[in-house]
């Protein structure tokens, strides 16, 4: 959203009649600025916004105040298709990057946001998206406070990829890391598994499977405040995103030097999630999921940190999943429903691309 | 959940293995040598490690993972004449996704996409026949890769073909055959199995009666199986049972959807649009005498290896990679001297490495703890070594 006349900006509101997005639009022109004025700044509304620099100024006296560590995150969001059940990739853009910072303890406070939209986007869609992105951004207390839109030929990218890069501040108290895991602790998971790779699944029909299981997309900032305020004490803790709940528990398994054994029969799934992994031969242990934190704390802090996440709209279903060794080092370990045991390793290949 | 959650009760494979531990106590060899049983269905290789069921097992019953993975045992050259395929520009290639990362001598499907190849993945030949419907001025050619499991449904959508009058579709067909490969593995000079878990999906189309020879001239006890860990667990007693009281039999133990004679319609489809080939190579296991399955003449316009020019490559094996004698059950997966070193999911070298449902890739990615640590540290020392 960079620079045009301010006092021109004052005088005349832009508006954008066509009705679908094309090369003009990206070119810097008037034709851009009323894409600005009348999509972007009327959504996302708010002050640093409406200054129309080039850049975002927010004040560092305030931010010190809250902790002592900047936290910073960036990620692309490609998902196909762009609409799904549960959500779309505005609201994931800005979910996905605010649950980044989040996992690390952190305050998130304030998002960037720059668009790559392929020409003949419908300026409907682009609307639909924007107004998703401020209802997730006023829904997880962030602000929207810059970006950029570049506008590329038809075929250069699929419809609309968008970037947001997050700002948060780490309470001085707060340490939580991967490497963290002690034997002993205890595995929480916030709700059922695999939900967003099982939509995406469905919204993208080519598969021929209909279901109505719609996205876990959300927020996480709010539940991990409420838990890091009931157990600041929290070991590790991230959001099991692309490769599900099995890539992190390996993430953590490897940088504690320590054995993870997860009870099948204790991870929340859904029966429809179920339902379709058991048709298409997937896992659910590795599938996406966009509102799902796996937490490793000490044991004693478990059942505080249950009842605070339990409270919370995006923790109802919260649970313990499993348990911290010592032994055999860097490894994943599945009790299966069936009594056996089995490696939980990580994903090759992928087993759905761009899911997120 | 309803129908899938009966087939994995904690409770009756507990009295299952109870009963298995009670008859192998009157088997009088198992005291010298373990009881080898052999699953050749890739789709059971991989219910036995995703649910840990070796570990239910006495130690005397070992499992020996079969060839019946038809991603892996495709030989290199096979994938290099398909890649040359997918290369050509007026060419939709279309394939299982288990196909895709199979490795050619120089690259896989995945790679020639990423090199601009058109290469796209369906569910089922019929998407491939929709796709050459909506391109009417390209050629999609579909990956025919599988047992008897698959033929029907490629057999079905030639005929489809024929019926909507289409000429820009073809099959590069590399369906193998059951009955042949068993056979082999039994006339090997170093076999040792007691018994055989046969492919439930694959005796759905055949029926029973393709596998009367493994009880009447080997004199080996056979059970056609399902594929939850229940029916696995109870073909694995019913193997034992027979072994016990010394009777080779055909036993069909997933007789819920596997009739006796097989599925009459999917049989006809297959003999109308396909015959035998004399010689087809395995990767792994060299060449099997009438193993492979090619298009009839009649419908030799369907025949991508007929319409296009395919170069035909032959590549061997690497000598490094001991899958035949993996697959015959001579070693366990571990115990090749490239498993988990040069040959891993990610770079297979051998066949077996190369889908989740190969014997080495189930190893390398559910293995069985015991072992794989047992081969870490083995792996440790040898490093350590000056």
């Amino acid at each position: 959203m960079s620079s045009s006349n301010p006092k021109a900006t004052r005088r005349r509101s832009g508006i954008l009649t066509s009705e679908t997005i094309n090369m003009s639009h990206g070119g810097g022109g008037k034709a851009m600025r009323d894409l600005i004025e009348d999509v972007i700044l009327k959504s996302f509304d708010n002050q640093e916004l409406l200054m129309m620099e080039d850049q975002a100024r927010v004040d560092l006296s305030a931010l010190t105040k809250l902790g002592d560590r900047l936290a910073i995150t960036t990620d692309s969001y490609v998902v196909d298709p762009i609409f799904f059940a549960g959500g779309d990739i505005g609201k994931l853009a800005v979910c996905g990057t605010v649950n980044d910072l989040a996992v690390g303890g952190a305050i998130a406070l304030y998002l960037t946001c720059s668009f790559i939209i392929e020409e003949g986007l419908p300026v409907a869609d682009l609307r639909r998206i924007t107004a998703s992105m401020k209802l997730a951004a006023d829904a997880a207390g962030v602000k929207i406070i810059t970006g950029d839109t570049k506008v590329v030929d038809r075929g250069a990218a699929d419809k609309i990829f968008i970037n947001t890069t997050g700002i948060g501040i780490i309470p001085k108290h707060i340490n939580v890391g991967a490497q963290l895991a002690a034997p002993g602790d205890l595995v929480l998971i916030n709700g059922y598994i695999g939900d967003h790779g099982a939509a995406i699944v469905g919204a993208r029909g080519d598969l021929a499977i209909e279901n109505d299981i719609e996205s876990d997309c959300q927020p996480l900032n709010g539940i991990v405040e409420s838990l890091l305020a009931a157990c600041p004490q929290v070991h590790c803790m991230r959001d099991a995103t692309r490769g599900g709940i099995a890539t992190v528990l390996n993430e953590f398994a490897i940088s504690s030097g320590c054995c993870i054994k997860i009870d099948e029969a204790a991870i929340p799934i859904r029966t429809e999630v179920r339902g379709m992994c058991e048709i298409l031969g997937l896992d659910a242990l590795y599938l996406a999921n966009e509102g799902k934190v796996v937490i490793i704390l000490p044991r004693d802090q478990a059942s505080a940190a249950l009842a605070a996440m339990r409270n919370h709209p995006a923790g109802l279903h919260s649970t313990i999943i499993g348990e911290v060794f010592s032994t055999p080092a860097e490894t994943v370990i599945l009790k299966t429903v069936f009594g056996g045991e089995r490696i939980v390793d990580m994903l090759v290949g992928d087993q759905l691309p761009r899911i997120c | 959940m309803k129908y899938v959650d009966e087939f994995r009760d904690p409770a009756l494979a507990q009295t299952l293995v109870r009963e298995i531990n009670e008859l192998v106590e009157v088997i009088e060899f198992s005291k010298q040598r373990p009881i080898q049983l052999m699953e050749f269905c890739g789709g059971h290789t991989h219910t036995i490690f995703r649910y840990g069921i070796e570990q239910l097992l006495p130690k005397c019953i070992e499992l020996v993972h079969g060839p019946g993975c038809p991603v892996c045992v495709l030989p290199m050259g096979r994938v290099d004449d398909c890649v040359s395929l997918a290369q050509r520009p007026e060419v939709i290639l279309t394939t299982f996704g288990d196909a895709m990362r199979v490795p050619g001598s120089k690259m896989s499907l995945l790679q020639a996409k990423a090199d601009g190849a058109d290469v796209r993945m369906v569910y089922s030949p019929l998407d491939a026949l929709r796709l050459a419907h909506e391109n009417k001025n390209r050629e999609v050619i579909f990956f025919a890769l599988g047992f008897e499991t698959t033929m029907p449904s490629t057999a079905l959508t030639v005929l489809q073909a024929e019926a909507d009058g289409l000429d820009n579709f073809s099959l590069f067909c590399n369906h193998i055959t059951t009955v042949p490969i068993i056979e082999s593995i039994l006339n090997t000079s170093d076999m040792q199995l007691d018994g055989f878990v046969a492919p439930g999906h694959v005796s759905m189309v055949v029926g029973e009666k393709p596998f009367n020879f493994v009880a009447e001239k080997y004199r080996k006890p056979i059970v056609i199986t399902g594929f939850e860990p229940l029916d696995i667990l109870q073909s694995i007693w019913l193997l034992i049972k027979q072994i016990a009281e010394q009777r080779a039999e055909v036993e069909n133990q997933y007789a819920r959807v596997v009739a006796s004679r097989g599925n009459r319609q999917a049989l006809v489809a297959m003999e109308r649009v396909f015959e035998l080939r004399e010689f087809f190579e395995w990767r792994g296991l060299g060449s099997i005498d009438n193993s492979g399955i090619k298009i009839k003449d009649e419908y030799a316009r369907f025949d991508a290896e007929r319409k296009f020019a395919v170069p035909n490559v032959k590549i061997t094996d690497p000598k490094s990679c001991q899958c035949g004698d993996v697959l015959r059950g001579a070693i366990k997966p571990w115990q090749c001297k490239v498993f988990a070193g040069a040959c891993t999911p990610e770079t297979p070298m051998g066949a077996l490495m190369v889908s989740s449902e190969g014997a080495c890739a189930a190893y390398y990615n559910f293995g069985s703890l015991p072992e794989l640590l047992a081969l870490k540290l083995a792996r440790e020392k040898q490093e350590a070594l000056p």
